[in-house]
Order: C-alpha cells, then sequence, then structure tokens
C-alpha cells in the first residue's frame, strides 16, 4: 500500500481498521542470492538500494533480535556531511543528498529536518581548523559558513560565550545538517525493501558461516541452515564476532556509547549545536526532550549501557556549553556497541573470500551514513567494484598506510 | 563496568582512579617483520568474554597493570603488575 495524504484520510475516517503490517513475517528459504547479517540501518539499506537500484531478487536480511533493536534506534539521530579529508567528505554528502530525497524515494515519513548543525570553536586555533574543514567542505561543493561570536549569539544567545576556560569564539555552521526520526530509518528502508521482495528474517541468529573450497555456501543460524550466493555483514558492534565465524580478525574494536533524553521542554534548541571544548552534541526532539551523548566509555563492551563516570563528564560538558541545562531532568540514558576501526573511518570493502562482503567499523558516526552506506555496499555486492564516493574505505588500507585519521588520534580506538 | 578493581598494590580501588589503555597484546620484536607488526598495531580479537587489557593506576600507585574483565558482563576475574608479569614471561 502506498502511503498518502489521501490513504490517511481515507483510513483514519475507516477508524484505522485496514492498515497492513509495513512488511512481512517470511519463513527463511533454503538458498538466497544475496544474504545480509544485520538488521540495522545499514543492512536493510543495503537490500533496500540491492533491489531497487540493482536489479537483484532474492535477497534475505536476517536480524538476530528485532530491526531497529540496534545502534539505528539508538543513536542522537544527527545527520551532517561536515567532514575534512578527501576520502570521506564525497561519501558524507551523497549521504546528504540521499536523505534530501529520501522520504520521497521510500514513501515513508522519516522526519528528516534539516535544522543546521553548529559546530563551536573557543580559540584562535581551533577557529583556524574550523576554517580549514569549512573550505575543505566548500570545495567539494558542501555548503558551510563560518560564524564569528556576534553570528552564533544571535542564533544561540542562551550558550555560556564568556566561559573563563572555553569562551565562545564563534562556530562552523553546516545548515543542511540536522536530525531524522531513527526508527522510521529502519522502517521505512524495511518497508521498501519488503515491497521488493526481500525477506526481512527477524529473530534469526547467525551462528556459523559455512564455506567450501575458499567460498561462503550459506550460514549456520538459530533457524537452520540457509544457502547463499553472497555473504554481506553489517554486524556494527558484532563485526568481530560473525567475522570471527569465518577465520577474520578485524582491526576493530566495540565500545560502548551512551546517549541521553531529558523532560521535554517548550521550543529551546532549534538546531544541532556541538561543544567544541570537550565532546558533546544536543538537540531537541519534536516532542520536546532534549537528545545528547558525548564520548564513548572507553573500554571494550558488548554490554549496551554505560557507566556514571561518562554520564557526569556528558552532563558537565552540557553545562559548560549552555549553563541553563543545569536543572534539566534526564529521562532516559541507554547504549549501543559501537565498532571503532582502528582510524576512525568505515569499512566497505570484499574481504579475502571471494563472496563475502564487509560493511563496518562506523564508530560512532554510522547514523548519517545510512542512506550512503547501504547504496554504496550495495553497489559492491551487486557489481564487485567500489562506488565511486566509497574507494578509500579499503579493509587493507592499514596495512598499505592509507590511512583515513579524521582526527589524527592513531590505532587507539578509545579516543576516536 | 566492575565498580572495584582489585589492584595488586593498593587493594581494591574505585574504577573512577584508572586509565583504561586497551589490549594488552605482546609487543612484537623490533625484528618480527611487517605482517606481525600490523597485526600487533591494528588487529584485535575484540571478544565478547575475557580480555586482558592494560590499566593504568592513575590516581594510585601509577603501576601499569593487566586487567582481565569479561567485555559482556564487566566482571574482573585478575589484576596483576605488568613489569612483573612481564618478568616472568622473560624468565626474569
Amino acid at each position: 500500500m502506498r502511503y498518502s495524504a489521501l490513504s490517511l484520510l481515507w483510513n483514519g475516517l475507516r477508524g484505522n481498521r485496514d492498515w497492513k503490517p509495513a512488511w512481512r513475517q517470511p519463513q527463511p528459504k533454503p538458498h538466497y542470492d544475496v544474504i545480509i547479517v544485520g538488521g540495522g540501518g545499514h543492512g536493510l539499506a543495503t537490500a533496500y538500494y540491492l533491489a531497487k537500484e540493482f536489479g537483484i531478487a532474492n535477497i534475505a536480511v536476517l536480524e538476530k533480535n528485532y530491526i531497529g533493536s540496534g545502534n539505528v534506534g539508538r543513536n542522537t539521530t544527527i545527520i551532517r556531511s561536515n567532514y575534512l579529508l578527501p576520502g570521506n567528505n564525497p561519501f558524507y554528502e551523497l549521504s546528504m543528498k540521499l536523505w534530501e530525497g529520501l522520504e520521497r524515494d521510500f514513501n515513508f515519513n522519516a522526519m528528516v529536518s534539516q535544522r543546521g548543525v553548529l559546530n563551536l570553536y573557543h580559540s584562535d586555533a581551533q577557529r583556524d581548523a574550523n576554517m580549514r574543514r569549512g573550505n575543505a567542505m566548500r570545495l567539494h561543493g558542501v555548503d558551510a559558513e563560518l560564524l564569528d561570536t556576534d553570528e552564533v549569539r544571535r542564533m544561540v544567545p542562551f550558550l555560556d560565550f564568556d566561559n573563563a576556560r572555553f569562551p565562545i569564539k564563534g562556530g562552523l555552521l553546516q545548515r543542511r545538517g540536522g536530525t531524522v526520526r531513527h526508527d522510521a530509518v529502519a522502517w521505512g528502508y524495511a518497508r521498501g525493501a519488503d515491497s521488493r521482495d526481500v525477506d526481512i528474517i527477524q529473530g534469526c541468529e547467525v551462528t556459523g558461516i559455512r564455506r567450501e573450497n575458499g567460498r561462503v555456501t550459506g550460514v549456520e543460524t538459530s533457524r537452520g541452515f540457509i544457502g547463499c550466493g553472497k555473504l554481506a555483514l553489517a554486524a556494527a558492534g558484532n563485526s568481530s564476532q560473525v567475522a570471527r565465524m569465518a577465520d577474520l580478525k578485524l582491526p576493530l574494536e566495540s565500545h560502548v556509547l551512551q546517549a541521553f533524553v531529558s523532560e521535554g521542554l517548550k521550543p529551546f534548541i532549534d538546531g544541532v549545536i556541538t561543544f567544541g571544548a570537550g565532546h558533546f552534541y544536543v538537540s531537541q526532539s519534536d516532542k520536546g526532550g532534549l537528545v545528547f551523548g558525548g564520548d564513548i566509555d572507553g573500554y571494550n563492551s558488548y554490554a549496551q549501557r554505560g557507566n556514571l563516570a561518562t554520564v557526569e563528564h556528558v552532563a558537565e560538558a552540557g553545562k559548560a556549553m549552555i549553563p541553563a541545562l543545569s536543572r534539566l531532568r534526564v529521562l532516559r540514558s541507554w547504549g549501543g556497541i559501537m565498532d571503532m576501526s582502528m582510524d576512525g573511518s568505515p569499512i566497505i570493502d570484499r574481504t579475502l573470500i571471494d563472496n563475502l562482503y564487509l560493511n563496518a567499523g562506523w564508530c560512532y558516526g554510522g547514523f548519517k551514513a545510512t542512506p550512503a552506506s547501504g547504496f554504496c555496499f550495495a553497489h559492491l555486492i551487486a557489481r564487485n567494484a567500489p562506488h565511486e564516493t566509497a574507494t578509500a574505505f579499503r579493509l587493507d588500507r592499514f596495512q598499505r598506510g592509507y590511512l583515513i585519521d579524521e582526527k589524527g588520534q592513531g590505532a587507539q580506538p578509545n579516543l576516536h | 563496568m566492575a565498580s572495584l578493581v582489585p589492584c595488586p598494590h593498593c587493594g581494591s580501588r574505585p574504577k573512577e582512579e584508572f586509565t583504561v589503555k586497551g589490549a594488552a597484546l605482546k609487543r612484537p620484536s623490533p625484528e618480527a617483520g611487517a605482517d606481525a607488526w600490523f597485526d600487533y598495531v591494528y588487529l584485535r580479537d575484540n571478544p565478547r568474554g575475557g580480555y586482558e587489557e592494560y590499566w593504568h593506576h592513575t590516581a594510585g600507585c601509577r603501576r601499569w597493570l593487566i586487567v582481565d574483565r569479561d567485555t559482556a558482563t564487566h566482571q574482573v576475574t585478575s589484576c596483576r603488575d605488568a613489569a612483573s608479569a612481564s618478568a616472568k614471561e622473560h624468565g626474569a
């Protein structure tokens, strides 16, 4: 069923009794041309674009829990394409362009809201770094504006501009950045893929990868063996676990990242604001709650919950930026498991096994990349060649010395 | 994350006193070759379960420790001094 204003009105008048489930609950078939492991944003987007843009039929997405139960439903919903390095920037800009047309493309309201992303700076050196990044963005055709203190003050007068330690000197603004309702991204892609006959199989955990003569022939799952022509891994924080089933050791560590939502407030913060002196980012949802987060906890973790020391750290950074947050009540906090790569950039590549494809290493920037990640991964799976915007995300770049180290931290994932 | 860490020098101490470095890997010899060094610098087992890590007791004895911790439950099963563990390995 195609959603439209008319279908909404019609079903509303009939008491909303005739809506159909947005996707099926199929039984696994014995064999698929392509199996995607992981029913998160990236896995579902991959299935959607494989079916829609690359003409592959007979696809399954295997999800051990329910779709949207992982990081696609746990992030702080921010989208932006304000990257510095040439290996990253065109890819994230492709993602931004796909976000801009996404709702029309998959006929689902994902509440894409381009309210602007403002990165603050607090010193001359930081201003220079932001100017450099802004210039790099503009050279790639991405919008960027460098604001001084007065311009920031007019936009967001409630910041602590005269903070003794970290006075706010201005900010780098990307007006096309913003937020997207993250659950709707998973649902929209799932519905779009399902309507193109992709089987989305929930509650189906992959427990082994069967190989013969150096090729993958299928996966052992909690619902039995399923054969496949090509196997694509998009397992985010569990990537190392799944890859180990094929004897692959990845340049990844799994870390927990927390996110928070406050009680509902009247309209307060229009766009996304990030602190330059610490790691803190905040936006306000349409329901009124402030959605915010900070650094990863800093230790390897597979537990989807974090630690109080980080809660305190995030709250302090938030209060240093916006003193008015001091009496805010936090309603919920939660954690997601990040696949932290060794240079802070992702991997979309083939592996040493001929028909095994890998999509991993999204660190804590995976949500904004969802459409481009799906599109480029689908391109790779269908054509066995990387998409032109994703040629730098190679698995062997660590060995060959072609790192994409946006932050310049080195192979120390808890610093990225 | 475990709340209390059994430091071999200071006894049971709150985790806030420590800084986590990451995987406690055995450093290859300088002549080990590019593959061994690549493995050491970039590749990780990243297990769900027991994991040996270097922790620094920053606000305590300031010794480097090897903490054996479960990455899913955060239970700490052992904590020993990194220098004496290394000395034992090398038969010193």
